[in-house]
């Protein structure tokens, strides 16, 4: 756990050779981080596969922004809010859902998904400003705020944490209050996944008529846990919204879903840390390869002889910028064909290879409990 | 001897099939009764009408002076009736000690408890419980592999632990030796007359009649939905209508 933390925290360090150490990616980096650990504890431990998980993630942007516009500038509300409201709605969505499972619990909570999606964008307009996505104005009342004598004078306020601007340092400071959420988040669900009640969730996706007729109510368990990643998920668009005061509805898309669901499988289904690898390789992957163009690609490949230069550069250009997608696509499929277990599976095998080169350990392949015996 | 469980004037169609009809049956507190009858006679039909799979069409099972018509399979759980599926029902992505402590945290727990921030590793008395009780079936040299790439012997004993666990005032075992080799059905018998076991309270189905034969204190004969008779196994050996419905049938296994 304190390795994970200092991991985490000096994340602009080790980050920087990869070109990554930027706030505004760093920042995402955390809060896809939490909501793929959040979602994990849904699809990992129960195996039911929630389509819609993006609904949460966009009301927990809404209720922010809302809390922004009405209580206070202060992030602490906000987030609050957006855990309970993104929780209240999970349960709603979660209990209707759940009478069903495999591929008819999905298909539902996509159909719900697509429901809220659409209800953004038209019916319920005066409370998610539809096309425009809701924004914060001067005229905003901000009861808490103006009771502490604060009034924004000039231009849009911005967020803070308890008067320290969220913005700050660079941005670096609202990188930190996510990491620390982050750390939070996973340890929370580190202890979820270690207890009793996260065996029996793993039993459930074991086998669950045998849970049945060993004496448990499965629904309720079921539904425990989809609240929990729904507050998980609302947990992180409260977070999106602190770091930029905006709520659209594209946020709560079916391709946004569909993002927390590809980290997963790419990270390793049911593994601690690697829904939050696959979180941040593909966060990484959308903003790191669809910045590249040609030039960039011609700078990179400088060190080769012309004619070999040229050709590598025709080759790779259609999978950075625009087909960033078609490199993502090609990665996923490697990693489902080749290691189903997800990125945590081959860092495990490479893992025992190196240990084997080195004659530590035994050869044996003990039965992977990667869950339980905790990597970090 | 009282009566634990008594079924009374159950029947059970499946369309125009009449799976059971008019079955009476009364289990008493203590005994080891043995279902036998030829295939498709409806003896996992019955099983599943006692423990909230299927609900009879008329008729009624009560269990411990409870009615168990409509209730949930957990609820009836609780109130002491465990079964044994004939495939073994176990959870293969788990290990076999938590298998066990699976159960072991029904009996405990209930069918509902939220308790995400305790450590696993703390359960104690769970821990040791599951422990002892998959060394009394020899399982526990392997109790951290998973569950799923035991033998199928093997399996099977492990849902027998995992029953055995929660202490059952009634266990019904449906087959509990089908598809064992001789070996394996032998030991499963000694480990159904063990100390642990012997004076527990038990239903079990079976066409292994060697296994009837040296577990039983009563046998009722269920043919085509009906049970012809019940009676000891001596009884059993002797009436002419069983050797004629079924034991007369049976001797090409």
């Amino acid at each position: 756990m304190l390795i994970f933390s200092a991991v985490v925290l000096s994340a602009p360090i080790w980050l920087d050779p990869l070109g990554a150490n930027y706030p505004d990616l760093l920042q995402k980096f955390a809060i896809f981080g939490i909501f793929a650990v959040g979602y994990n504890i849904l699809f990992g431990l129960t195996g039911y596969l929630s389509f819609g998980h993006a609904t949460f993630l966009g009301i927990g942007s809404y209720t922010a922004v809302w809390s922004f516009k009405l209580l206070t500038m202060n992030i602490v509300p906000a987030v609050i809010l957006a855990m309970i409201v993104s929780g209240v709605f999970a349960l709603v969505i979660g209990f209707l859902s759940l009478r069903r499972s495999g591929i008819y619990f999905s298909i539902l909570t996509l159909a719900f998904a697509q429901m809220a999606y659409s209800l953004a964008y038209s019916v319920l307009t005066p409370i998610t400003n539809g096309e425009t996505g809701l924004q914060l104005s001067q005229q905003d009342p901000r009861v808490l705020d103006s009771m502490a004598g604060i009034v924004a004078t000039e231009g849009l306020p911005s967020t803070n944490l308890f008067g320290t601007l969220i913005k700050s340092q660079d941005g670096y400071f609202g990188f930190y209050v996510a990491a620390v959420m982050l750390i939070i988040a996973f340890y929370v669900s580190l202890k979820i996944f270690r207890s009793p009640f996260g065996m029996k969730l793993r039993a459930i996706k074991s086998n669950q008529t045998r849970m049945k007729y060993t004496g448990f109510n499965t629904r309720p368990y079921l539904l425990t846990a989809f609240v929990i990643s729904g507050m998980y998920a609302g947990l992180a668009g409260g977070l999106l919204a602190s770091i930029d005061p905006l709520a659209g509805a594209e946020r709560m898309q079916w391709t946004a879903s569909g993002e927390v669901v590809l980290m997963t499988i790419l990270g390793g289904v049911g593994t601690l840390i690697g829904p939050m690898l696959g979180a941040i390789i593909i966060k990484y992957f959308e903003n790191i390869f669809s910045a590249l163009n040609t030039n960039e690609l011609h700078k990179i490949f400088d060190f080769m002889p012309e004619g070999l230069e040229n050709f590598m550069v025709t080759v790779v250009t259609p999978f950075v910028g625009e087909g960033w997608h078609l490199t993502l696509g090609a990665v996923f499929m490697i990693v489902v064909i080749f290691l189903p277990g997800g990125i945590m599976q081959g860092l495990r095998q490479l893992f025992g290879f190196i240990m084997r080169i080195f004659g530590m350990g035994r050869s044996s392949t003990p039965a992977v409990d990667a869950v339980s015996k905790g990597e970090a | 001897m009282s009566i634990i469980l008594d079924i009374t004037g159950v029947n059970k169609t499946f369309g125009g099939l009449h799976a059971l009809s008019d079955v009476n049956l009364k289990i008493e507190e203590g005994e080891t009764h043995a279902i036998i009858g030829p295939n498709g006679a409806g003896k996992s039909t019955l099983l599943n009408c006692c423990i909230g799979r299927l609900i009879p069409d008329n008729g009624s099972v009560t269990f411990n002076a409870q009615n168990m018509i409509g209730m949930k399979p957990h609820d009836i759980n609780h109130a002491g009736m465990v079964r044994i599926f004939q495939t073994p029902e176990i959870f293969p992505d788990l290990s076999l000690l938590q298998n066990v402590m699976i159960p072991a945290l029904a009996k405990r727990d209930g069918t509902f408890k939220f308790n995400p921030f305790k450590s696993l590793a703390g359960e104690k008395a769970i821990l040791e419980e599951a422990h002892a009780t998959l060394a009394d079936f020899e399982l526990d040299k392997f109790h951290d592999q998973l569950a799923g790439s035991i033998s199928r012997g093997d399996k099977r004993r492990l849902e027998l632990a995992m029953g055995i666990i929660q202490h059952p005032k009634l266990l019904l075992l449906d087959e509990p030796t089908a598809g064992m080799a001789r070996h394996d059905t032998n030991r499963t018998i000694d480990l159904l007359k063990s100390e642990r076991m012997s004076h527990m309270t038990k239903v079990i189905i079976e066409h292994d009649m060697h296994v009837v034969f040296s577990l039983a204190d009563r046998i009722s004969v269920l043919v085509r939905g009906h049970i012809i008779t019940t009676g000891t196994p001596e009884e059993i050996k002797n009436d002419p209508k069983v050797k004629e419905a079924y034991l007369g049938e049976s001797e090409d296994e």
